[in-house]
């Protein structure tokens, strides 16, 4: 069976006065049907922009330079900008970080729904304000015939979160692609959603790959984890594994990062250094700076190290200690 | 709604009020009317007598409260020119200035916004350098400048459009129109043109960068992410969030191209009220001066009142703002 979407070799570049901006640099991911994936990495790690690159929507000047996506086996790097157009919204969608910023602030709630099922079918606009009310209703809006006639100042950070999810799931689409949803809401809504989506996806067999900076987020939610570092994946998993005994020394680090509520008054641990400028990565394994492991072996470019269902990226991988 | 509609009617009779007493101060207190009425040889028996029957020999209190007095029961005096009611001679000449206004402004919409779009969505491209630098000589070359040069390229050198006058009007829906004759439409061409040059860069510009503002914000992001056409994104979710500072703009300049037409309707001997106030002035004709200043001050607050009404339907935030 094809997988829904394999991505190979993607880079995604900018380039800009100072120089190429590798923003995605080589990224493998494979997701199949109803699978979570969890894409996980600091800011400007390449999450977003992988996400972008999927969807056909890198701003100018950025352009996928290499590799290809296949979803459902169909090629997408190069297709006709309307074969993308037709995609979007209908067979993939995507979820924003800012639910405040993502739907036009002018148009009422109806108006951006009833258009997004109108630009996918030939639906009466009397059938598609239904369809409407039952997306809303589904992400668990309260009085929907109501509050489909309001517009986006009248809801909450939360309740256009959901209208943005109901959005998403107009027409069942195969695979979501998810941007940091939760990152700028209250924990009580982030746990709402997130418990909503995973619903969701598993009612429709949507696959879903959640992008976010949180491990603690993705560690409840999703079936497999891909850590993103400057542009790369450098390790990548099914969740437990990944999660209980992870491999790079970033993944690592990045565990020890989480606050957990059975570590009270113990200091965080913290990855020290920064991520490395965009223009400026190290050669070889870019983590090798802010790396406790690193050797002069970490100067040449780490090969994947397979291992079952997981891999990593890394000469001196934390192989079956004890995660701190 | 209502509430707002009362409150600003409030508003605007206390800035007529002030105006008001403004013009009256100006016009009437500080110069002597006796100096134009009377020859110079007049007796002190005659300037006393024409002093009384104007009521110019009563406190400056009282003779502003009969004038406010005569305009309340609609009574702006006349015209020492046209020896007629000041109201009539300026209602008569209104109208070809509105129809000159009204046709600028659509000009430059209807030329404006599409070659604002049009530059605004290939930024630093050809097509946008070659607009912007039309729309810096649509800005930068004098009004006068541009208009004589319209009548010296299409009156006299291809001899297509005429270049004075009004031309033929007729009675549409009982307005008098130009629209009406294909001469009155030929005359109004190049007024309209000329008043519409400076509007059509200014709305160029306004769209232009509404636009650029605009599409890198996420909700065009997300718009584009739901599988909408590049087509709807730009004229409908773009379009309404940019219409909010053009209408705004455009209301300011309505009143501003109906107050200072003068230039053009002199050029083009425009019979609009811009050339009756300069007209007047000559003539020192106040009535007529007074009458148009309360005039331009009314419509300045109709203008903005209606703007504002414009705003809330267009933009849904402001709507609920209201008490």
């Amino acid at each position: 069976m094809t997988p829904l979407l394999e991505i190979e070799g993607l880079k995604t570049h900018f380039p800009t006065a100072n120089g190429v901006v590798k923003a995605v640099d080589g990224v493998d991911v494979t997701l199949s049907k109803g699978e979570i994936l969890g894409l996980v990495g600091e800011s400007g790690s390449g999450k977003s922009i992988t996400g972008f690159s999927i969807m056909g929507l890198v701003e100018p000047p950025g352009e996928i330079v290499e590799g290809s996506v296949r979803f459902k086996g169909e090629e997408l790097v190069g297709a006709p900008r309307e074969r993308l157009r037709m995609l979007r919204g209908d067979r993939i969608a995507m979820i924003f970080q800012d639910p405040m910023m993502t739907l036009n602030p002018v148009l009422s709630i109806a108006t951006q729904m009833i258009e997004t099922v109108q630009a996918h079918r030939n639906t009466p606009r009397r059938q598609a304000r239904k369809q409407a009310r039952e997306a809303l209703a589904r992400v668990g809006i309260p009085s929907p015939d109501e509050r489909l006639d309001g517009y986006p100042h009248e809801f909450s950070g939360g309740m256009r979160q959901r209208v943005a999810i109901a959005i998403a799931l107009l027409h069942e689409p195969d695979l979501i692609i998810a941007d940091e949803p939760t990152t700028a809401l209250d924990v009580t809504i982030q746990s709402q959603i997130l418990a909503q989506v995973q619903k969701l996806c598993a009612d429709t067999e949507t696959g879903l790959i959640w992008i976010t900076h949180d491990l603690g987020v993705v560690a409840g939610l999703a079936h497999r984890i891909a850590v993103m570092y400057a542009g790369r994946i450098v390790e990548h998993g099914p969740a437990d594994a990944l999660l209980d005994d992870p491999r790079h020394p970033y993944t690592q680090g990045l565990i020890g990062c989480v606050p957990a509520a059975n570590r009270r008054g113990e200091p965080l641990d913290r990855i020290p250094g920064t991520a490395p400028a965009p223009l400026n990565r190290p050669e070889g394994c870019a983590f090798r700076p802010r790396c406790t492991r690193a050797s002069r072996t970490c100067e040449t470019e780490p090969h994947q190290t397979r291992d079952g269902l997981r891999g990593w990226h890394c000469f001196h991988p934390v192989a079956g200690e004890v995660p701190a | 709604m209502t509430a707002f509609i009362i409150r600003r009617a409030l508003q605007a009779v206390v800035v007529l009020f002030l105006t008001a007493l403004i013009v009256f101060l100006g016009v009437y207190a500080i110069g002597d009317p006796l100096e134009i009425l009377l020859p110079g040889d007049a007796t002190e028996a005659e300037r006393a007598q024409v002093a009384a029957s104007l009521g110019l020999d009563q406190p400056l209190p009282v003779q502003f409260i009969g004038f406010l007095t005569d305009i309340l029961s609609g009574d702006f005096g006349r015209s020492f020119v046209y020896n007629r009611p000041t109201i009539d001679v300026i209602f008569e000449r209104f109208p070809a200035t509105l129809e000159l206004v009204v046709t600028a402004l659509v000009l430059s919409l209807l030329i404006g916004i599409p070659l604002g779009l049009w530059a605004g969505m290939k930024p630093r491209s050809a097509v946008d350098e070659t607009i912007m630098t039309g729309s810096i000589l649509g800005f930068s070359l004098p009004n006068f400048w541009q208009g004589m040069m319209l009548i010296m390229i299409f009156s006299v050198w291809l001899g297509w459009l005429p270049s004075t006058g009004r031309g033929d009007t007729a009675t549409v829906l009982s307005i008098r129109t130009s629209f009406a004759t294909w001469d009155g439409f030929t005359h109004l061409i190049l007024p309209a043109i000329n008043l519409a040059l400076a509007q059509i860069a200014l709305v160029i510009r306004l769209t232009r960068t509404g636009v650029q503002e605009t599409t890198p914000l996420d909700f065009v992001r997300f718009a584009r992410a739901r599988g909408l056409t590049e087509r709807r994104i730009l004229l409908v979710h773009v379009m309404k969030n940019i219409l909010i500072p053009i209408v705004t703009v455009l209301g300011i300049e309505f009143g501003s191209l109906i107050a200072f037409a003068v230039v053009t309707e002199t050029i083009f001997a425009w019979p609009g009220i811009g050339k009756l106030i300069i007209d007047s002035i000559n003539a020192l004709d106040r009535p007529v001066i007074v009458t148009y200043i309360l005039f331009i001050v009314t419509m300045f607050i109709v203008i903005n009142l209606l703007v504002d009404i414009l705003y809330s339907l267009i933009d849904p935030r402001i709507r609920v703002r209201q008490p």
